[in-house]
């Protein structure tokens, strides 16, 4: 049995395993014991046992998809147009003196400052929670994409050139590809503010998704539910990068 | 009838008040089927002097002509240094690129392709991206793409400059083999005297700041040459003496030229 283990997890591996599970076990028995407060610091397994009975009623996934679908629209709403502005501002440098100063101006204001202009805009519906999204999504794959354009090597441009490539296959075949390292890197940055976006952006003005999980369950002082929201956002932030890992992989195996 | 034509060429270089004389009223006539060095020390404008020609640059005077021989063909390819074949691109693509730019027909390209893949021998390694190949097997690649895209003449920017010697033989070799086959006319740059005597029908060498022709070398070595048939020409020995001489008196006499009491 020992010898099974030894050859299946490496050492690194077990030590990077280890580290939650400690946290996890000291947590419990804090808890359970009563050192610290299990009123505000629920036992994991109650947690658990707290996720599943609202995964049974049926509301957690209510609550889940709304929040989900917010991002994903909201995500694809912010990185198309970001990847083609960054392309263009990478590609020519007026249309980059022209665009800079604006995101320059934006992008220092949280998204979270301009749900008010947001909501006056777009009214209180879904369309306003996938555009405070896309606006948090933007700014990172924007400036990510012009600088990995510009960062392409001029000998491939050279090359480009050399071999009387025409815009439409500069465009698709080395700009594109060659900004897509620096890009993806754009993406994943945007990942994670989107997340952190839209639950905030829930707390304040909405009526459902986990950030409106969260809060309300605190307001009423049902504390294990509130961390089950905090567990889910965990969750979903791991999976949304590792997604994006595996887009990775596929899209750049020349790296 | 020659096929490159180069009357009066300059390039100047200006850089606010400064400018610097990369190429200064150069003449020369390279013959159909010519392969032809161009040597002299690092600065003396023989990378500018492929550009002007690859359209890369324009140049400040002078005119340029390279002869059409057929309709559609492209002038010029040029192969690049290490670097310049593209990581994203598999060593098949890399070689069909010029071919794909141009949009030939897929058949066309892929019967080409797999023609030039074949004489560079990468045939077995067509799908691999540039990261995992040596250096000798990117510059294979970097040939069979110039060949491949079959232009009026080709352009080589110093491809040799990383390798070792051992690789360095070889793909000297393999190049004169294609060449030969090919019969194109070859610009080749290098600062590697052995290389272009091995290489060269002509030595076209040069003195730097202003960049200006000072020699007109033929190599009459029968060809297939061999490293060794270069080493025991008597003829070939005295040529690389000279050319010796004549890069040391340039380098020392930069280094003159760039010292505190001078500057």
């Amino acid at each position: 049995m020992f010898t099974k283990w030894k050859t299946s997890i490496s050492i690194p591996q077990l030590i990077t395993i280890s580290s939650p599970v400690i946290l996890l076990i000291v947590w419990e028995v804090l808890s359970q014991t009563a050192i610290i407060d299990p009123r505000f610091f629920p036992a994991p397994s109650l947690i658990i046992t707290t996720l599943i009975d609202m995964a049974k009623s049926g509301e957690l996934f209510d609550h889940v998809s709304v929040s989900l679908t917010r991002i994903l629209f909201g995500f694809i709403l912010g990185v198309v147009p970001a990847i083609i502005i960054g392309l263009i501002m990478g590609m020519y440098r007026y249309f980059r003196f022209f665009f800079s100063p604006i995101i320059m101006i934006f992008m220092p204001i949280p998204t979270l400052a301009m749900l008010p202009i947001i909501l006056i805009l777009f009214g209180i519906g879904e369309f306003s929670k996938m555009m405070t999204i896309a606006i948090s999504v933007f700014f990172p794959v924007v400036i990510n994409t012009a600088a990995g354009v510009s960062n392409i090597d001029k000998i491939y441009m050279d090359v480009a050139k050399n071999y009387q490539a025409n815009a439409k296959d500069f465009f698709f075949k080395i700009a594109l590809p060659g900004a897509m390292p620096v890009m993806l890197e754009g993406i994943q940055m945007g990942q994670a503010i989107a997340l952190l976006t839209i639950v905030a952006a829930e707390m304040i003005g909405a009526n459902s998704g986990i950030g409106y999980l969260i809060w309300m369950n605190y307001k009423a002082f049902l504390i294990p539910q509130m961390f089950v929201g905090l567990l889910l956002i965990s969750f979903f932030g791991y999976l949304f990068s590792l997604l994006l890992r595996a887009l990775e992989k596929k899209l750049l195996p020349w790296k | 009838m020659s096929k490159i034509l180069i009357k009066g060429l300059s390039k100047r270089f200006i850089k606010r008040e400064k400018y610097l004389d990369a190429l200064k009223d150069i003449h020369l006539e390279i013959k159909e089927g010519e392969f032809v060095c161009l040597l002299g020390p690092s600065g003396c404008g023989k990378s500018t002097l492929l550009r002007i020609l690859s359209q890369l640059e324009t140049p400040t005077s002078g005119t340029i002509q390279i002869s059409q021989s057929q309709k559609n063909l492209p002038l010029q390819s040029m192969v690049f240094q290490e670097k310049g074949v593209i990581p994203w691109l598999t060593v098949e693509d890399n070689v069909a690129f010029g071919l794909k730019m141009r949009h030939e027909h897929p058949k066309k390209i892929k019967t080409i392709t797999k023609e030039y893949l074949y004489k560079v021998g990468l045939q077995q390694y067509k799908h691999l991206y540039p990261k995992e190949l040596s250096g000798g097997m990117k510059q294979r690649v970097s040939i069979a793409r110039a060949f491949a895209n079959n232009p009026e003449i080709l352009l080589m920017d110093e491809p040799f400059a990383a390798l070792d010697e051992q690789n360095k033989f070889i793909l000297q070799e393999e190049l004169l083999s294609i060449w030969q086959e090919t019969k194109k006319t070859v610009l080749f740059i290098t600062h590697s005297i052995d290389e272009a005597l091995l290489l060269a029908d002509r030595i076209i060498l040069m003195s730097s700041q202003p960049g200006t022709i000072v020699k007109d070398i033929p190599i009459s070595l029968p060809r297939p040459r061999t490293i060794e048939d270069v080493r025991s020409s008597k003829e070939l020995t005295q040529i690389f003496i000279d050319v010796w001489d004549h890069l040391q008196r340039e380098v020392k006499e930069n280094r003159e030229h760039l010292s505190p009491e001078n500057a």
